[in-house]
């Protein structure tokens, strides 16, 4: 009837939409400009990456996949990834078969086991892990796991050493191995794993956990029906944050493990290398041909890296389906 | 509604492995392995001898093996000069020489002598002139051991070849114990521990076993661990803390680092009268019989590693400041004269004897003094 119901109504709308406030749209565009700034970030690492590999890898002597040595300022340059990507690989792998369990349990305990009281506190203890810094988990790991991994190598060698891969070919070696740093590993990223499955677990619906309850379920059981469940992406995400540090991690690797350019299937022999150690322990004397080598590793594991994300966000695309969690 | 949700999950992801790649990358390079601080120890001892420039800044940057050296000098020259501000990088020697070709620093501490073609790259930042070498820093690698019950053992340079490349694995090997007579050796396995990063002191050790070896080490030498077999440790901190750690080991470092962590250092058998001792005073008898290797003012020097001199060290090494000998940068050529002067200098080199470096011979000193006085 009057022309102002209208032009309110039309405001409304306007405001609803988010276009007629400064603040809306300067929120809008930082944020879209913090994800165009990573993007940027991440495709100039890949180029900055792609660009000094290239120029080393046209010079390369060897077989950047299946060389062992990596002598790239030798006046024959020879350099693969071999001996590395095998190294980074199992050495993340024994982490993540050791800690990935424990940190279930310890994530179960402090949501659905421990009294409150205790829960707290001991949530923030296994944080505190996470702030150490990793030179002090070398440190440790050489000073004192090392010494103390001597008798569990020994009883590996002797009770399992039949399955070849534990089977220790020179006894009184100090046991400073691509185990011995898997363990390590584990425990660097226990906190990763255990602080985000936790807090998945804290998100399961409280009428899941009670209908399997009413149901007759035992508190086991209901973890195993209900909790775990709804938890399983949470678990696979919260391994492949602590799978990124375990293949990343440089110098507790660096401090560790006795190196060199053997493949060997013996997890107990001294030896190997990862891809971060590596480009740590090489990078300083290197020459500016080493240094473009060293890059050439460096993007392997950006792509390693990256595959294990992909892979890791492809399980839990599907396991999503078949969850309750969506539910 | 729930593929947005996936959306933005993946996004998350995909920054994820951002961080985690930028972080590792950033790792990469914090890590040095400079052997830690011994400076302003006898930043007293020496104001005397020093020469001091009106002030300014000096640049340098290179080899983390003369960085403690490095350190003690600073701080003695710029106690006694004020308004001057010295400052080395130490990021290796190849990547200091790179920055004195670019221009980017004063003079480059370097493990090894420039190569022609980077001398040729010299002459674009020294007009006029090109680089040289000027040995300024000399210092001994022992041969350290832990073995119960023995604590004076004799090797030679064969034989250290093959303990290094597992040919010898057992320290009552019959190569060992005939240069050695009275002393009762352990039928244990020799635990042999190299670097595993790439150093001059590897390079230097392999240099030494290539020619004094008769032929026992079949490997060039290089920066890059080549023998068989061993294991590896990071820095000479790390490989000490080994050698100490673990019974029945064997490894090399510098004399400062056998020194801190009292270990053991082995004889060499020379073929002189008797084996030679790693002494500093030793080492320097080599230094001085060492026969110069560059013309005009470069001063670099070509050690006899198969010396058979009475009380000669064989296992010795010079490490270089790389300097123009013409066309310095005018404006900050006074400071750099006046510190070098210093380091070269009988005060300078005494100062970093006490720290377990190798003073140059006097003869040597004085050919650095006044090539350090002619520079222009």
């Amino acid at each position: 009837m009057t022309s102002s119901p209208p032009a309110t109504s039309e405001g409304r709308v306007r405001r609803r939409r988010g276009d007629s406030r400064l603040g809306d749209a300067v929120f809008f565009n930082l944020s879209r400009g913090s994800g165009i700034l990573l993007l940027a970030v991440m495709a100039a690492i890949a180029g900055f990456l792609a660009y000094r590999s290239g120029i080393a890898l046209s010079k390369n002597q060897g077989n950047f996949l299946t060389t062992f040595e990596w002598t790239p300022d030798a006046a024959h340059p020879k350099f693969g990834i071999a001996v590395l990507a095998f190294g980074t690989l199992v050495s993340a792998l024994i982490a993540m078969i050791i800690a990935v369990p424990v940190a279930v349990g310890i994530a179960l305990f402090i949501s659905h086991y421990a009294p409150r009281r205790i829960a707290q506190p001991f949530a923030y203890l296994v944080d505190l892990l996470a702030a150490v810094p990793s030179i002090v988990y070398g440190l440790w790991g050489v000073l004192f796991l090392v010494p103390h991994m001597d008798g569990l190598t020994r009883w590996m060698d002797q009770y399992l050493g039949w399955t070849y891969i534990f089977d220790q070919s020179k006894s009184g070696v100090p046991p400073r191995t691509l185990f011995t740093v898997g363990v390590l590993l584990a425990i660097m990223v226990l906190p990763i794993i255990t602080a985000v499955t936790r807090e998945v677990f804290r998100q399961v619906p409280r009428m899941h956990e009670e209908a399997a309850l009413a149901l007759g379920a035992t508190r086991w059981e209901m973890v195993r029906t209900a909790v775990l469940p709804f938890g399983r992406p949470g678990i696979i995400s919260a391994s492949m944050l602590g799978l990124g540090r375990a293949l990343g991690e440089t110098i507790a690797v660096a401090t560790v493990l006795s190196t060199n350019s053997v493949l060997s299937l013996h997890l107990l022999d001294p030896g190997g290398g990862t891809f971060a150690q590596n480009i740590a322990l090489k990078f300083n004397e290197a020459q500016p041909f080493g240094r473009d080598a060293l890059m050439a590793s460096g993007l392997v594991l950006f792509v390693i890296t990256l595959v294990v994300n992909g892979v890791a966000r492809l399980i839990i695309a599907r396991r999503k389906e078949y969850s309750g969690a969506n539910a | 509604m729930k593929l947005q949700r996936n959306g933005r999950s993946k996004a998350l992801a995909i920054g994820a492995v951002a961080l985690v790649s930028t972080l590792s990358l950033a790792a990469c390079g914090t890590d040095d392995n400079s052997s830690g601080g011994t400076g302003g120890a006898s930043a007293s001892a020496s104001k005397a001898a020093i020469a001091c420039a009106k002030g300014g800044q000096l640049l340098a940057a290179g080899s983390t093996a003369q960085a403690n050296a490095i350190d003690v000098w600073k701080a003695a020259y710029s106690a006694a000069c004020n308004g001057t501000t010295i400052t080395y990088g130490g990021g290796g020697s190849g990547a200091g020489v790179q920055q004195f070709n670019q221009g980017k620093v004063a003079f480059a501490g370097s493990d090894s002598a420039l190569k022609p073609a980077e001398v040729d790259a010299s002459k674009q930042v020294c007009t006029g002139g090109q680089g040289i070498n000027v040995p300024m820093v000399g210092g001994l690698i022992s041969i350290v051991f832990n073995v119960d019950g023995v604590d004076k053992l004799v090797l030679d340079a064969p034989t250290l070849a093959k303990i290094f490349d597992s040919q010898i694995t057992k320290w009552n090997d019959p190569a060992i114990a005939a240069l050695n007579p009275g002393v009762t050796l352990p039928a244990a396995d020799i635990q042999a521990i190299h670097r595993s990063d790439d150093s001059g002191t590897t390079d230097n050790l392999t240099k030494y076993l290539s020619k004094a070896g008769n032929g026992a080490w079949k490997y060039p030498s290089a920066k890059t661990w080549a023998g068989q077999g061993g294991q590896s440790a990071n820095g000479s901190a790390g490989v000490a803390a080994q050698v100490k750690q673990v019974k029945n080991s064997i490894s090399y470092v510098e004399l400062s680092f056998a020194q801190t962590n009292k270990l053991n250092s082995a004889s060499i058998a020379t073929g002189a009268s008797k084996p030679v001792e790693a002494t500093a005073a030793n080492a320097a008898t080599t230094l001085a019989t060492a026969k110069p290797a560059g013309t005009g003012a470069d001063l670099a020097l070509t050690i006899d590693y198969t010396t058979k001199e009475e009380g000669a060290y064989p296992l010795t090494l010079v490490t270089y400041e790389i300097v123009c000998d013409k066309g310095n940068k005018a404006d900050g050529l006074e400071l750099l004269k006046s510190f070098l002067a210093y380091t070269a200098s009988d005060a300078g080199q005494q100062a970093i004897g006490a720290t377990g470096y190798v003073p140059l011979p006097k003869d040597l000193a004085a050919k650095v003094q006044s090539t350090v006085a002619a520079l222009a």
